[in-house]
């Protein structure tokens, strides 16, 4: 870590050691002192609501997918591959839209690495879907009924041997290697490096090792280009990565929607097993890209608890309480995760604004759930924020947007705590939509 | 005897009423009588799907012992199912997407109220919805979608249909994920259904509406 004392630091003074250090990012070059005041202010803004103090403004943000590429007129598979091309269209995209929160470049993702592999989890352009279509999830049982034992066992190995071979076409021998885990003693370790030897492993381990370069290239290429555009305009990169509910890395993930659900049936007791194995993995995963990248907020998206998704009872059995865990983990190393609620929550928001989780320490984004009765339970406890719905942006007019964001402040925003965001991600858009939310957040959103 | 596998379904006992139906039809038991029991049942589930003591696990097991039965049953049917049925509905998720969820239970609590359903599956482009409402002759014609991006296929779907000279002839209704009732207007349909129980509420109003 940069502080040296780090270990003997409190998660409050942690908490504040990443944002001081967000506020003034090593290596930043800022255009101009005004850009330098105008992004430290960004800051300040995302502080502020995190900590529940009312900042100057409610600050801007909307979930960033393909919109911004389609909005400078490039095709997906253009913003896939060329990333000259990519480059141009996010900084034309944010210094036309200037969110308080960067659009990053990197939502596209290294298509690269993945065609390396042979990535069988996602169709995306030039495997699978037209140029336009934005990459589609592959559900499939990339874990198997019963496999719960050798992931409870070791999900590393299990990775390794079961399901990475699955997923990538190219890593399939990886089949044949033995489990890492027997590389002890002397009369062991020969036979556990054998299958290394074997010409299809050999030749599956040059294929990740040209991927990885695929993948640094384009990190370098988006590292580049955010930091041109966070150089230029100020804005703030607000995440630094992700992490999972440990019981959607099984739904979406390892089992799939459907499945999962029989599972609930017919062996409960290995998915709440598997999501406690899975915890310290979650927690690891966000304190991990926050301490990467030098940037304390990390995004948590949520899938399988929603509305409907389960009972009340089963929400906190099955999926809360391993969330609950991965939350207050992160949130003991100073790091905020920010949860993206997605679909409706309306009936767990006693259960999520649990007063074990620290106040003022949490970030979380809806999707359709009723902002004002997460206001009554939220107020004074967490920031949250999301909410605007992207059928509007996508069909309605800026007259239209500009009355529900108005409304939305109006009714949740005046003690601050608030981030002003769309409730789901925004792959289509009117453009004078768009900028009619972010316009009237900027104007209205200003707090006395 | 019949209320055995009525409460095996109801309960989410799945093996016990696979080994249930299994043992009927070994005893040479009437398959109609076992198909009607199924029904009685996912009457119960879709009930207490309504009123909020069951969700999507249950509805998706019961999808599930509902196929896996039909399955065993079926061989043994003589001629097929004498039942009467209610209004046809054609219902698909559009082109561009592949979430089912939404959509299959839709269909479900559909047939579970004793509508006539053709599912067409996923990501189904324009030409099969006409080509399917022209065979077919539904009164309703049900489209899911949850992608934002998908609003323009929904609206070339209506269109086509349009085109294709059948709009008068049926009821369209859209709903899941993203679509609301501002999604309605944008793509021209008759109404937005937000859950299935809207769109049986939907399906149960338009059926007696047409006269083609
Ligand atoms: C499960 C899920 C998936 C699963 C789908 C599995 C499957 N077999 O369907 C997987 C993992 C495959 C998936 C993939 C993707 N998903 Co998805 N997914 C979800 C999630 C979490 C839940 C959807 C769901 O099943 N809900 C449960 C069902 C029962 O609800 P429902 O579909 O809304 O249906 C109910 C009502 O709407 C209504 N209804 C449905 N259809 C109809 C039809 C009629 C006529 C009527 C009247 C009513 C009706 O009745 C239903 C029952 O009450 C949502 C987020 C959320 N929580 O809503 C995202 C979400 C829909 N997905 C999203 C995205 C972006 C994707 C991907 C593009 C991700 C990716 N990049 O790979 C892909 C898309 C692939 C594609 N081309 O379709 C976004 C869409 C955002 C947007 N701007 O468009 C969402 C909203 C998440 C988000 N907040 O960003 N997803």
């Amino acid at each position: 870590m940069w502080l040296e004392n780090w270990d003997e630091l409190s998660p409050a003074e942690k908490f504040n050691a990443r944002f001081d250090d967000w506020t003034s990012p090593p290596g930043a070059q800022f255009a101009s002192p005004a850009i330098a005041r105008a992004y430290t202010e960004r800051v300040r803004l995302f502080r502020d609501a995190i900590q529940l103090n009312k900042p100057t403004r409610v600050p801007l943000h909307f979930f960033s997918g393909f919109y911004a590429i389609r909005y400078a007129g490039l095709t997906v598979e253009e913003a896939m591959y060329d990333y000259e091309k990519l480059g141009a269209a996010m900084k034309q995209f944010n210094a036309d839209f200037m969110p308080d929160a960067l659009a990053s470049a990197m939502t596209a993702g290294p298509a690269k690495a993945f065609e390396l592999l042979d990535l069988k989890l996602y169709r995306w352009p030039r495997h699978g879907v037209p140029p336009t279509a934005p990459f589609q999830y592959v559900e499939a049982e990339y874990m198997r009924a019963d496999e719960y034992d050798l992931l409870l066992a070791d999900p590393t190995n299990y990775f390794l041997r079961y399901y990475l071979p699955r997923i990538f076409g190219n890593l399939a021998p990886w089949q044949k290697l033995a489990a890492l885990t027997d590389l002890t003693e002397w009369p062991l370790m020969g036979s556990a490096l054998v299958a290394l030897g074997n010409p299809e492993v050999q030749a599956a381990f040059e294929k990740l090792l040209a991927a990885g370069c695929a993948a640094l290239e384009w990190m370098k290429a988006c590292g580049a280009i955010n930091s041109a555009i966070v150089n230029a305009l100020g804005l703030v990169p607000l995440t630094s990565g992700f992490s999972k509910a440990p019981f959607d890395t099984l739904g979406d993930t390892l089992r799939g929607t459907r499945p999962i659900m029989v599972d609930k049936f017919h062996q409960p007791q290995k998915i709440i097993a598997a999501c406690e194995r899975l915890t310290p993995l979650a927690v690891e995963m966000a304190v991990r890209a926050a301490n990467g990248a030098r940037k304390p907020i990390v995004l948590i998206p949520l899938h399988k608890g929603a509305d409907g998704f389960m009972s009340e009872k089963d929400f906190k059995t099955f999926y809360w309480t391993s969330l609950k865990q991965t939350i207050l983990g992160i949130v003991a190393e100073g790091v905020v995760p920010m949860m993206f609620v997605e679909g409706g929550y309306n009936s767990r928001l006693d259960i999520i604004a649990d007063p074990d989780i620290p106040k003022g320490t949490t970030l979380w984004m809806f999707d359709k759930t009723d902002l004002k009765a997460v206001k009554k339970r939220f107020g004074g406890w967490a920031c949250f924020g999301g909410n605007v719905p992207v059928s509007l942006l996508a069909t309605g007019t800026p007259k239209q947007v500009e009355e529900y964001v108005r409304r939305l402040i109006d009714e949740v925003a005046p003690d601050g705590g608030f981030i002003l965001s769309t409730g789901a991600v925004v792959d289509d858009a009117r453009p004078e939509n768009l900028r009619a939310m972010i316009e009237t957040g900027r104007a209205y959103g200003v707090y006395q | 005897m019949t209320d055995e596998l009525v409460a095996a379904i109801v309960e989410m006992r799945d093996g016990d009423a696979l080994a249930l139906t299994k043992q009927r039809l070994d005893d040479d038991a009437n398959p109609l009588t076992i198909l009607d029991e199924c029904r009685a049942a996912m009457e119960i589930v879709g009930k207490r799907f309504e009123v909020g003591e069951y969700f999507l696990p249950e509805l998706i097991l019961a999808g599930e012992m509902m196929k896996q039965i039909a399955a065993q049953v079926k061989p043994r049917l003589q001629s097929p199912s004498a039942a009467q049925k209610r209004a046809k509905v054609i219902i698909g998720t559009v082109q561009g997407d592949i979430h089912d969820i939404g959509k299959d239970i839709v269909a479900l609590m559909l047939d579970i109220n004793g509508f006539e359903v053709h599912d067409l599956g996923v990501d189904v482009p324009p030409e099969k919805f006409v080509e399917q409402i022209a065979i077919l002759q539904p009164q309703v014609v049900a489209l899911s979608g949850l992608l934002t991006i998908i609003f323009d296929s929904m609206k070339e779907t209506i269109a086509a249909i349009q085109a294709a000279g059948l709009r008068e002839r049926v009821k369209i209704m859209i709903g899941g994920g993203t679509v609301d009732e501002q999604v309605r207007g944008y793509v021209g349909a008759d109404a937005y259904g937000k859950d299935a129980i809207a769109a049986v509420a939907l399906a149960k109003a338009w059926e007696h509406d047409h006269v083609a």
